[in-house]
């Protein structure tokens, strides 16, 4: 008896990458951060890690379960999301208040917009304005090697240049922040990963960052092009945050018109704002003009003269 | 140095290594030879024979009155057994001749070479290769005295013989090119004398670089001028015709135009070749090559079988299963058909017989889109996939035109390439058919 052959519409094969081979892949692209998170902030950095990935999947989980959909936990988009949360909290944040942090993330920001592929902003940006808001003070408290700081773009914005760290200890992220922004260097190596694995192309991260640099310097900022991109959250916005592909445009010309929507907007918030970082913010408000940017970058179609649409 | 190609693509395995230095095989059937009566694009043919008569090799079988048409030749000599519904590779019964093989290879004594070919009018070409059953072997099947028929305010500038042979796997044109390159080429010269303006270009994806050679080399001792060999990017799908005529003439047209709009007429290798067998050998079309082959054939081979061949055989004479097939599809994996049976017969669009394992076989569920844009990259139209999709799921079918979708070629590339394995290709299918049965309904009104 011969088995029932499989009768489908073509194509018949398969790239090898899907969504939880992506997912995995950006995993591993942010996991020097983490060790480096780890090395400079100890053992709190990890749990708080911890924490928020386990509360990322275990609210998809239970919604999922309530709702009555097909569970797609295993998808590990909510672990990136829960990593990335931690990455952009201090590793003093209370464990309460990153898990909470984390089930807004998921159950409002996520699901309530359809899950995965459909909501609207970042959901681990959005997870810690939310945070910012409701714990302002939790929220902006800096250690590093046990002694209370400011970071280096706060130490810009108050004018107190002397405390400036030194180049170096920024490079390897050796200086107050939140747990996974710190390092340039690790961030750098993920990134390398990304594009090697082809999860990600060069455009926004590269866009992102070039136009902070040059607005920095146009602005005179006092600390130097150089100093400006590897301070603050940059490098960990522009690689993981801002690449993010349900809230980034779907074209290459699409994603070069929102990084440098989001480079200026960093710049000015930096410059002129009433906080000393601006890349959350950018990013989420570049998340909204998403559905815009994507409207007007459509390819051209083949044989035809003008654009579609 | 680039080599010329096309907008955006895709580059899945090659896989052409089980079959590429295997030698073309001839294949004689064991048993009856079923002959289905639609195996062109266009009108489908009628049955000219009644059970019971007795046909010879290159006698026709059924012939339409319509000019999209193409006879249907039997390929052995022997007895008409019945005619009647067989399982064809659509996976729909058609209607079918079915011929008992005598064994004898009898052939109708009418075929012979045009009377002193390489002068004759031109124009009896073109009552030959229809006579002769010639199709687009490429996997198209369009009738080939019509596409070499183009409207006469249209001057045709290239005469482009595709030999790019993307699909993943199949070498039936690589290996034709390599044993029988002369033939190639002198079947593009026959037919540059019907477009007196055109120039005569072969073009080959990149990693066939021996087919390049021997190509290049044929054409230089025989000393056509007015011939080229373009070697192209390897890229899926440079041998669609929109992205071959792209790369050789840097020209594109609207969905709505034909080749012929921008002076470009596009024959498959084996359509060349089969057009001079026919022209100088008196040789119709009687066979096919095909590459048998897939994780799950014991021994990949290229054959050349008369055409209502049963596939079943041509498995078992490659040797059978060594694994358990769980896909069994008729041409290549990007844009074939998958089979619900092995016992259909091989007709003038099969170019490979692909048996794909459970490991190669992708039949892993949908889930929802990522929005990561890599369809869009892939698709050498420049749709849109992931924006059309959800139009046609929800049956918006104005909103499916407007967008661009009649543009889909269905190459496959956007499917291929989704991590969240979403059906994109399969919806186009059916965004484009249901817009064009609303269509004839219109103009029906």
């Amino acid at each position: 008896m011969e088995r029932l052959l499989a009768v489908s519409s073509s194509p018949h094969i398969h790239a090898p990458q899907d969504t939880r081979t992506i997912m995995a892949w950006v995993l591993a692209a942010l996991a020097p951060a983490g060790l480096a998170g780890i090395y400079f902030f100890g053992f709190r950095a990890a749990a708080v890690m911890a924490v928020c990935i386990a509360s990322c999947k275990i609210s998809e989980y239970v919604w999922q379960k309530l709702a009555k959909q097909a569970i797609t936990v295993g998808d590990l988009s909510a672990a990136v999301t829960g990593l990335l949360l931690a990455y952009n909290l201090p590793p003093t944040i209370p464990f309460w208040m990153a898990a909470v942090g984390s089930v807004f993330a998921i159950i409002v920001v996520k699901q309530f917009f359809g899950g995965i592929g459909c909501n609207i902003v970042n959901p681990a940006l959005a997870g810690r304005a939310f945070m910012i808001s409701s714990w302002p003070v939790p929220m902006t408290l800096w250690t590093l090697d046990g002694v209370s700081g400011a970071t280096p773009l706060a130490m810009i914005k108050a004018g107190s240049m002397d405390n400036l760290p030194g180049l170096y200890d920024l490079f390897i992220g050796h200086v107050g922040g939140c747990i996974g922004e710190t390092s340039a260097a690790a961030l750098l190596l993920g990134f390398a990963i990304l594009l090697y694995k082809g999860i990600i192309s060069w455009h926004i991260p590269t866009v992102y960052i070039a136009t902070v640099a040059v607005l920095t310097a146009i602005m005179g900022r006092p600390a130097g092009p150089l100093y400006e991109i590897m301070a603050g959250g940059l490098f960990l916005g522009a690689i993981f945050m801002a690449t993010d592909y349900t809230t980034s445009p779907m074209t290459k010309k699409g994603q070069v018109i929102f990084a440098l929507g989001c480079g200026i907007l960093t710049s000015l918030i930096r410059t002129f704002g009433g906080y000393p970082e601006g890349v959350s913010y950018s990013i989420l408000i570049m998340n909204l003009t998403v559905p815009l940017i994507d409207k007007f970058t459509k390819p051209r179609i083949f044989g035809e003269v003008k654009k579609h649409g | 140095m680039k080599l010329p190609s096309f907008w955006g693509g895709i580059h899945p395995p090659q896989k052409k290594d089980a079959t590429a230095d295997k030698k073309i095989e001839r294949y004689l059937p064991k048993g009856e030879l079923v002959f289905p009566m639609a195996q062109n694009l266009g009108v489908p043919c009628q049955p000219v024979v009644k059970k019971g008569d007795r046909v010879l090799m290159g006698q026709k079988l059924g012939d339409s009155e319509a000019f999209v048409s193409a006879p249907v030749l039997s390929s052995v000599s022997g007895t008409v057994k019945d005619i009647a519904l067989r399982m064809t590779s659509a996976g729909i019964y058609e209607d079918c001749v079915i011929v008992e093989n005598d064994n004898l290879y009898e052939k109708d004594p009418s075929w012979a070479p045009i009377e002193n070919y390489a002068e004759a009018d031109p124009k009896e070409y073109l009552k030959r290769i229809r006579e002769a059953g010639i199709v687009g072997f490429g996997g198209a099947t369009f009738p080939t005295a019509v596409k070499l028929s183009p409207p006469p305010d249209r001057v045709i500038r290239w005469l482009i013989v595709n030999g790019v042979e993307c699909e993943p796997y199949i070498n039936c044109d690589n290996r034709l090119m390599l044993e029988e390159p002369e033939k190639i080429a002198e079947g593009l010269s026959l037919l540059l004398r019907l477009f007196p303006e055109a120039q005569g270009v072969i073009g080959i994806e990149n990693n066939k670089p021996y087919a390049i050679k021997t190509m290049q080399s044929v054409i230089a001792e025989r000393g056509d001028s007015g011939i080229s060999v373009v070697p192209l990017e390897v890229k899926y799908p440079q041998g669609a015709e929109k992205m071959l005529i792209e790369a050789v003439t840097k020209q594109e047209y609207i969905v709505t135009a034909l080749p012929a709009d921008v002076g470009c007429i596009i024959l498959n290798v084996r359509t060349v070749h089969q057009i001079r067998e026919a022209i100088a050998a008196g040789e119709p079309a009687l066979t096919r090559i095909i590459t048998v082959t897939g994780e799950a054939v014991a021994e990949p081979k290229n054959l050349l079988v008369p055409l209502g061949t049963s596939m079943r055989e041509m498995i078992e004479f490659c040797g059978g299963f060594k694994e358990q097939p769980v896909k069994i599809i008729s041409g290549g994996p990007m844009m074939g058909v998958s089979l619900r049976s092995i016992d259909i017969p091989v007709v003038k669009s099969t170019s490979g017989i692909l048996a794909l394992t459970a490991s190669v076989a992708h039949l892993a569920p949908e889930s929802a889109c990522i929005r990561c844009g890599r369809c869009i990259e892939g698709c050498p139209m420049g749709l849109m996939p992931s924006v059309l999709n959800p139009l046609v799921l929800m049956r918006d079918y104005k909103g499916f035109e407007e967008t661009g979708g009649m543009n889909c070629i269905e190459c496959g590339s956007c499917s291929y390439v989704c991590p969240a394995n979403r059906h994109l290709t399969q919806s186009f299918r059916d965004g484009k058919s249901t817009v064009m049965a609303m269509r004839r309904k219109a103009a029906v009104k």
